[in-house]
């Protein structure tokens, strides 16, 4: 392990969390009027209702899938009687079709926004930069499932548990279990750290407020406001 | 019984002339300023026409107001909470822009910077979307003004509904007035209900419907649940903006622009009284046409001694009661019925009632002999069919507006005989059902209509409410962030808002042009 793999898989997931929650929290405590979703379905329709939610369904299924698939503790799975061989392939099987879903509505998406020249004249070079990067973090996770083939039996996935765990419990020697895997993992991992630092300076902030939104189902229909 | 009051308006179709002179100056104060340039708060059709935006009537096609379902419970016609949640990614029934019209200007700067060419030179169109040159404009805010384009196209009007419109398609047969449209600010908005941020509200104070610009995450679930298309998307800064009933003229007392800027005073505004426990009852009677009787229903008379009471109980301050007793808007809609709710079969409860208009008696002109209904002219004869009206007002339901325009025409009688004949004539004023100091208070407010009697508004009790010590040296009315709104143009978050921005910028190739060419 070089000092580039202890910086990337040690000390830059802790400053890509940092600024996604400080800067949400910053952003929505001094700029809420930024704060949105900025569709543009008003300027054009076109494939947006497909796109949009093969795109949402896939994506967010990706996001929980690793967030419950990294996070769970190992002892959960064996005490559910889940062997790492089962749990890899179905993490493969769930994440390669959550990413195959999500991927098409983001390629329909992308055809959606460099098509149309009302898109293509509103739309700031953040969210193209967006977009881009969201293909390329899909890419590369749809990319780790061949390498993740050639080895059925679960244990580099274990690896990559050991490391999520370790760094959200604070351990130091977190970095050496994310080191040896491929490099195509390296990358996956880089460009979905490097998405938490992206977040809070794009539209992506509208995720919390879509997660906040289910507040709407037990509301009230009418909202009067009191002088 | 919980008090509440609202400053409500009414529009006199009957005087209403089509100048657009409302639209402009609301456009001018509110919508003149980037992402909403082809947004008018207020704005004047023609009808029978499809409108702006395009068939916005037609529910079937947009889904907005509420539905009563098989319970009898109301849920907005776009679906329920689920439903709307589920359309979050991409919301089905959300009109694109060039259902309104691509918004355009001009290439002034052409017809001055011209070479020398064989023809004069032309300002084309440039689309203000993508600053691109558009090759032929080929819809507007009023496309159709004064019965502009085929009847075919036309008559889509879902005003039409019941009628055997193709008579209509001659030129002898033609008719037309003016509908001046904007936020009804109803007592059971769709909006409100529809917004997944909960961004939208009703003010408790006046009733004003207002959109909270830092709450807004622009999901766009009200633009399809308002029937009246009356929310727009802001495409720029990417949130729902609406009519705000000029509030913060309202809160001094002054009337909205639309109402001030009105040359043929058609517009009245003032406080109504309404009992908030009653909406619900109000809004989901089963029979469409009962919807107009129901929402009168919630309206409280503030000349009664138990309501006054009440209402200062509730907090309601007297100047805002003794505004209720003067009202305009309460004498047309509720004392004598001549003012109805646009739309009430969206069960909204609509706040901007619309008196229907005369207009001249068509069968006479064809016979020479005008059929008549006592003394009155008959006023089925009319050249605007009364179904026609009947369905924007209520809800088909002919009898009130017959009645309505009935009284109109009696008080035209009654007036004409005092002041031409010098006599009173009683008769027509019983066949209506008028006394002779309604007719004469009629006569003052709907035909006089001076300022001080179209427009009673209390001005708000900010006092009670706040500090204005803490006012001191505020920006006043802003686009959310307090005073950071046009002092920057970019911050590490996304653009920030300017102030007033000109709609759209010289096209780039020629700005290059004008700077190497040292011209500013």
């Amino acid at each position: 392990m070089n000092y580039l793999q202890q910086f990337l898989f040690g000390i830059y997931p802790y400053i890509a969390l940092a600024v996604f929650l400080f800067g949400s929290l910053v952003r929505f405590e001094r700029e809420q009027y930024t704060w949105k979703s900025e569709s543009t379905q008003m300027l054009h329709r076109g494939q947006l209702r497909l796109g949009s939610n093969l795109f949402h369904i896939g994506i967010i299924g990706v996001f929980f899938g690793h967030l419950g698939g990294l996070l769970t503790p190992i002892s959960v799975w064996h005490a559910l009687g889940v062997t790492h061989e089962a749990k890899q392939m179905l993490a493969i099987v769930a994440g390669g079709i959550l990413g195959g879903v999500g991927l098409i509505g983001l390629l329909i998406l992308l055809y959606r926004r460099f098509s149309n020249p009302r898109l293509a004249a509103v739309t700031p070079f953040r969210d193209k930069l967006l977009l881009l990067w969201l293909l390329a973090t899909l890419g590369l996770g749809l990319a780790t499932i061949p390498a993740s083939m050639g080895h059925m039996d679960g244990e580099m996935m274990v690896m990559f548990m050991e490391w999520a765990q370790r760094i959200v419990t604070f351990r130091g020697d977190a970095a050496s279990f994310a080191a040896g895997a491929p490099l195509v993992f390296q990358l996956h991992i880089f460009f979905g750290l490097t998405f938490f630092i992206i977040f809070p300076f794009t539209r992506m902030v509208h995720v919390w407020s879509g997660f906040g939104s289910l507040g709407y189902i037990g509301r009230a229909w009418q909202l009067v406001r009191p002088r | 019984m919980k008090i509440r009051a609202q400053v409500a308006m009414v529009l006199n179709l009957d005087k209403c002339i089509g100048c657009h002179t409302c639209s402009i100056t609301c456009k001018n104060v509110w919508t003149s300023r980037d992402g909403v340039e082809y947004a008018w708060f207020n704005n004047v059709e023609t009808k029978p026409g499809i409108g702006y935006p395009k068939e916005w009537e037609n529910q079937q096609k947009w889904k907005g107001g509420w539905q009563r379902n098989s319970a009898g419970k109301l849920e907005p016609r776009q679906g329920g909470k689920l439903r709307i949640l589920a359309n979050i990614f991409a919301n089905p029934n959300l009109p694109e822009i060039d259902d309104y019209y691509e918004p355009f200007t001009y290439d002034y700067e052409h017809l001055q910077n011209a070479p020398e060419m064989q023809t004069p030179p032309t300002a084309r169109p440039v689309s203000v979307i993508t600053g691109q040159k558009m090759e032929k404009i080929e819809w507007g805010p009023n496309w159709e003004d004064d019965l502009g384009g085929e009847f075919s196209k036309r008559s889509k009007d879902q005003l039409f509904k019941d009628i055997e419109k193709e008579m209509y398609s001659t030129f002898e047969n033609t008719f037309m007035m003016y509908l001046p449209r904007l936020c009804e600010h109803c007592l059971n908005p769709a909006c409100v209900a529809s917004c997944p941020s909960g961004s939208i509200y009703k003010r408790e104070d006046d009733g004003i419907v207002l959109v909270d610009q830092d709450k807004c995450r622009g999901w766009r679930m009200c633009i399809s649940g308002c029937p009246y298309k009356k929310i727009y998307y802001n495409w720029d800064s990417g949130k729902a903006e609406k009519c705000t009933f000029c509030y913060p003229r309202i809160e001094g007392g002054q009337p909205t622009v639309c109402s001030e800027s009105c040359v043929g005073r058609i517009r009245y505004l003032g406080v109504l009284l309404y009992d908030a426990d009653q909406i619900e009852t109000a809004a989901s009677v089963a029979n469409e046409e009962d919807l107009y009787n129901a929402q009168l229903k919630v309206f409280l008379d503030p000349n009664l001694p138990s309501v006054i009471e009440e209402a200062r109980k509730q907090g309601i301050p007297e100047s805002w009661i003794e505004s209720a007793q003067k009202s305009p808007v309460y004498k047309m809609a509720v004392e004598w019925k001549v003012a109805f709710p646009l739309h009430p079969e969206y069960r909204t409860l609509p706040m901007v009632w619309y008196i229907p208009p005369l207009s001249p008696i068509q069968a006479a002109a064809e016979r020479g002999v005008m059929g008549r209904n006592g003394i009155l002219p008959d006023v089925k004869e009319m050249r605007i069919p009364v179904k026609y009206l009947a369905n924007l007002l209520t809800a088909g339901d002919e009898k009130p507006v017959l009645a309505a325009l009935d009284k109109m025409l009696a008080m035209r009688a009654y007036m004409r005989g005092k002041s031409v004949d010098k006599t009173e004539n009683l008769e027509v004023l019983q066949q209506v059902g008028l006394t002779q100091a309604q007719v004469e208070e009629m006569y003052q407010i709907m035909a006089i209509a001076n300022y001080e009697d179209r427009f009673v508004i209390p001005s708000s009790h900010k006092e009670e409410v706040e500090d204005s010590f803490n006012d001191k040296a505020s920006c006043g009315f802003t686009f959310g962030n307090g005073c950071s709104g046009g002092v920057s143009s970019g911050t590490l978050f996304g653009k920030k808002k300017e102030g007033s921005i000109i709609f759209v910028d010289m096209p780039k190739s020629r700005k290059k042009a004008a700077q190497e060419s040292g011209a500013d």
